[in-house]
């Protein structure tokens, strides 16, 4: 066989081995009763923030400890505590995705994904609020 | 209903011309597609001629569209929704054109108009190749037309009309009322993010990348269709020029994010980085074997693949941004618009046809039976060239997770550490990469004399380790936090990248004896070499100053803790308005904020002050508010420069006091000694002192001063004095009031209450208001000025390469003729 042949093959086994090897560290998107059922995986959380609860945030305190309270579609709640600044507009968001794991009575978040109206404005939920905003 | 106060003729005008553009493009196909195939010269010519007529229709109509929305958007038009949505009254001049991007009908333009420029510089330049090379981008432009055209074909949407009025698009109330639009004052304004100088000229720069892929791409569809293969000569300048500018459009979305993106850095592998950074990287690998072609005659048929897969991975990225897939993965993508069959048909109409003719003349195309020697160039810059390819399908299998989840129905989801997944990985490649631009300039097409390699190469490779292991003993790049495996790989990773710069600047001398002109390769490999260096020292070594060491207590978890999020580094520290902070080697201050009325930014003025004296600078990061549809800010981060390194600053959050101050003082009674409690701790008065000499710059010389000495411990175990006092001269009296800033704590010494026994009467407020304060992260980046100029010198070369290759056709041609 030819030399070209066997370094082809041989990167090409490597990439398949690479491949492999990182669904090994791919983690899931799970509901919150779901991530509870998992608790200490890392996991996913597509969820809400519920706007009924407080959200604790004192910068004069600890600039580095947030929490709130996340809502999921299917009404399950959790209390969710991020060690981070608060993210901009993050009462806005109309969907967050948490990245974390439960641990006891919380979620342990590590990083927040907002998904903002305001990034996102050619949704056109958002044209009709932004337009009712812009009337008032 | 008549609506009052519409400007509906520049709408009209859009409308018309995205219209002509389509139709002109579909001539244009049409057109040098017949003039490709025809063989008779005079009826060829006639083709030609109208071809080249509907491709001047077609560039009017583009810059006709653009000069339509740019009115519409100048003239606060905001009957027009995209006006509406993506612009407002008080936006800068400058910024005006970056509406165009912030939407996807205005970046689709873009493309075209560099399909449009591009195309021109063909029909002058391309010759014989003009037929089919301009078949192929005028296809693409009538699939770009298509994007814009806005119509419904059997309920689908196809496209999505930048000139639609809002009235007709959204559903309100208001729109029942003829003069609706003196109820629309204002836009909904730029995005935040993009109100910044990179944003004016990175889209750009980077849909000019994206734009000419599209040449090696049709060359090489030319190729297949005519079955010649000499296109492989003019192709390369084109090459050279798509990875010049396709990588410096990249490196300037790294330079805006790290500039101007409250990221914390350059790059996130981010899948929208991603999605342009592997077309890059299989165009340098096509760029490669091309190179290997016309020189030894090897590596005709990748050199095919890779310039069709490099268009069809860009085709793919647009999917990738536009589609809305990303939505869960990504930071930034474009909103769904509902264009998602349209847009995997625009990947599949170019990619197909191509691999379909590809596999077809798989057996026609020329190849060499024999293979490379080992000793010689082609054999290695094929070896790199696949590794590049191979990199780039990992990355885009990774970043294309949420495809899969959307075609199977699964929920996968990236890794903990996404960043690592990448990074674990990418540094081999850059192992691999590095010394193989280091040593195959040493090698000869065909073959190499061994012992002239041998002589060759060994200076630039003792140089090399000598210089890397000097970095490694010295330079302190000691990241151990992903264990010892990757930190071993890290400095064989540095080791490769020094060795390409120092082979590459040593083979100017060794190999070129200096001319510069033919040097375009070593150049750009140079500066590959520092990009990569840059990456290895300013990753590996960018520390957190901010790290929080005020003695808050929830964040003391052991970070070798596994599996304990509280264990990252508590990256954010709060100042207080005016009260300097111990930050490391520092002390900041948060020194004052004001407000531009021009740029509506805020700007925050952090006074740095080396503890050791050494240095003192200030730093101005700001914010800008967001606009309508939020309510927060956007962060644009500070640096300041060294040559070694950036001190990079970012404010995370902001409170202000703008409340009124209505609490009053309480008043309570304590004797030296005696502890009394607030809402957030307790307080300990000392003891009383008479013209205490350290708090002489708060009482004159003719007045007897009395001073409390208080000690305020909050709950979380902070300790602040305070010292608030009385000062007589005669019958006068002064309070002097003290506060403790970061409780919202005011005390006043009211009076004595009794001599004897030295009972006071202290008052104290606590303000309901918050003082002024500000969160910031601050980091350091060692080492990230040598990734800028990397790029630079890389892209040099990369000119280098094309006027190199420019010239040496017209000195053909002239020869010819």
């Amino acid at each position: 066989m030819k030399k070209t042949s066997i370094v082809i093959l041989v990167l090409i086994a490597a990439s398949i081995v690479v491949l492999i090897s990182y669904t090994g560290d791919l983690t899931t998107y799970e509901t919150i009763s779901s991530a509870k059922k998992k608790e200490g995986r890392f996991v996913n959380l597509i969820a809400k923030i519920d706007k009924q609860q407080p959200v604790e945030y004192d910068a004069v305190k600890n600039p580095n400890y947030l929490s709130f309270t996340a809502v999921d579609s299917l009404g399950n709640r959790i209390k969710v505590v991020y060690h981070n600044n608060k993210p901009t507009d993050m009462e806005k968001s109309e969907r967050i995705v948490l990245k974390g794991k439960v641990q006891g009575d919380h979620f342990e978040c590590k990083d927040i994904l907002l998904k903002c109206p305001s990034k996102y404005k050619d949704d056109p939920k958002a044209i009709k609020e932004q337009l009712q905003t812009s009337v008032n | 209903m008549n609506y009052i106060g519409e400007h509906l003729l520049p709408g009209r005008i859009g409308h018309f011309f995205v219209l002509l553009f389509l139709v002109a493009s579909l001539v244009a196909t049409i057109a040098y597609f017949t003039a490709a195939k025809r063989q008779d010269l005079s009826e060829k010519q006639g083709w030609l001629r109208i071809a080249r007529i509907a491709f001047a229709i077609e560039t009017i109509s583009v810059l006709s569209l653009f000069a339509t929305l740019y009115y519409i958007i100048s003239h606060h038009l905001f009957e027009y929704k995209y006006a509406f949505t993506h612009s407002d009254k008080s936006l800068q001049v400058e910024y005006l054109l970056s509406c165009f991007w912030e939407g996807q009908e205005g970046s689709f333009m873009l493309w075209s108009f560099w399909h449009c420029v591009l195309g021109w510089v063909l029909v002058w330049r391309s010759k014989k190749w003009e037929p089919g090379v301009l078949t192929v981008i005028s296809f693409a432009q009538f699939c770009l037309a298509t994007m814009l055209v806005g119509l419904y074909f059997f309920n689908s949407k196809v496209g999505s009309n930048p000139f639609v009025l809002l009235r007709n698009e959204t559903a309100g109330p208001i729109f029942s009322q003829p003069n609706y639009l003196s109820f629309i004052k204002d836009g909904n304004g730029l995005n935040t993010l993009l109100q910044n100088y990179w944003m004016v000229i990175h889209p750009p720069i980077l849909f000019l990348g994206f734009a000419s892929t599209i040449v090696p791409f049709s060359y090489a569809f030319a190729g297949l269709m005519s079955k010649d293969h000499s296109w492989t000569k003019p192709s390369l300048p084109w090459a050279c020029f798509s990875a010049a500018v396709l990588g410096t459009g990249v490196m300037m979305g790294a330079a805006w994010a790290y500039e101007s993106l409250s990221f914390g850095g350059y790059w996130a592998w981010d899948p929208v980085e991603n999605a342009s950074l592997v077309p890059w990287l299989t165009l340098v690998a096509g760029l490669h074997t091309n190179l290997v072609y016309k020189n030894s005659g090897y590596s005709l048929r990748p050199t095919y693949f890779f310039y069709i897969i490099s268009f069809t991975l860009v085709l793919y990225s647009t999917f990738l941004t536009r589609s809305g897939i990303l939505g869960d993965t990504s930071v930034h993508a474009f909103t769904d618009l509902e264009m998602n069959t349209q847009l995997v048909l625009f990947v599949l109409v170019f990619f197909l046809p191509a691999m379909f003719l590809y596999i077809k003349n798989y057996k026609t195309i020329p190849s060499i039976v024999k293979e490379e020697n080992t000793y010689s160039r082609e054999f290695w810059i094929f070896i790199g060239s696949l590794v590049l390819f191979l990199a780039g399908i990992v990355i885009s299998a990774k970043t294309s997770v949420p495809v899969y989840n959307k075609i199977f129905g699964t929920h996968i989801a990236p890794p903990e550490d996404a960043e690592f997944a990448y990074n674990q990985i990418q540094v081999f490649v850059a192992v691999v990469i590095g010394i193989l631009t280091a040593i195959t300039q040493y090698f000869k097409y065909k073959d190499t004399p061994k012992a002239y390699f041998r002589k060759k190469i060994w200076i630039p490779t003792l140089a090399a380790i000598l210089i890397s292991v000097a970095v490694s003993v010295f330079g302190n790049v000691n990241y151990v936090k992903k264990g010892p495996g990757f930190l071993f790989a890290i400095h064989l990773a540095l080791f490769a990248a020094i060795y390409s710069v120092v082979a590459n600047a040593s083979y100017l001398w060794l190999g070129l004896k200096g001319k510069i002109k033919a040097a375009g390769a070593s150049v750009a490999h140079i500066g590959f070499g520092l990009v990569l260096v840059g990456i290895l020292i300013s990753s590996s070594k960018k520390t957190v100053l901010s790290w929080n060491t005020t003695g808050i207590t929830p964040l003391r978890a052991d970070p070798k803790a596994k599996g304990n999020a509280a264990g990252d580094p508590a990256e954010n520290i709060t100042l207080f308005k005016a009260l300097p902070t111990d930050m490391g080697r520092f002390m900041v201050t948060y020194a004052s904020d004001t407000i531009n009325e021009k740029d509506r930014k805020r700007y925050f003025e952090i006074d740095f002050k080396a503890k050791d004296g050494s240095e003192e600078f200030r730093l101005y990061p700001d914010v800008i508010k967001q606009n309508k549809g939020g309510e927060g800010f956007s962060a644009n981060p500070a640096a300041k420069h060294y040559w070694y390194k950036d001190i990079f600053v970012y404010i995370t959050s902001f409170q202000q006091n703008d409340h009124e101050d209505t609490t009053r003082f309480k008043s309570r009674e304590a004797k030296a000694g005696d502890t009394l409690f607030y809402s957030n701790g307790l307080m300990v008065l000392n003891k009383i002192m008479v013209n205490s000499p350290e708090l002489k710059s708060k009482y004159h010389d003719d007045e007897t001063a009395l001073f409390l000495d208080i000690t305020v411990i909050s709950k979380d175990g902070r300790r602040y004095p305070a010292n608030p006092g009385i000062a007589l001269k005669g019958q006068e009296l002064r309070m002097i009031t003290d506060t403790v800033q970061a409780q919202s704590l005011v005390f006043a010494f009211n009076r004595f209450l009794d001599e004897k026994t030295g009972k006071v009467e202290i008052g104290v407020k606590e303000s309901s208001a918050i003082t002024d304060l500000i969160t910031l992260k601050v980091y350091e980046f060692p080492m990230i000025n040598v990734l800028w100029l990397g790029v630079m010198i890389m892209v040099a070369g990369f000119i280098l390469s094309i006027i190199q290759r420019v010239n040496g056709l017209s000195a053909k041609l002239r020869k010819a003729s």
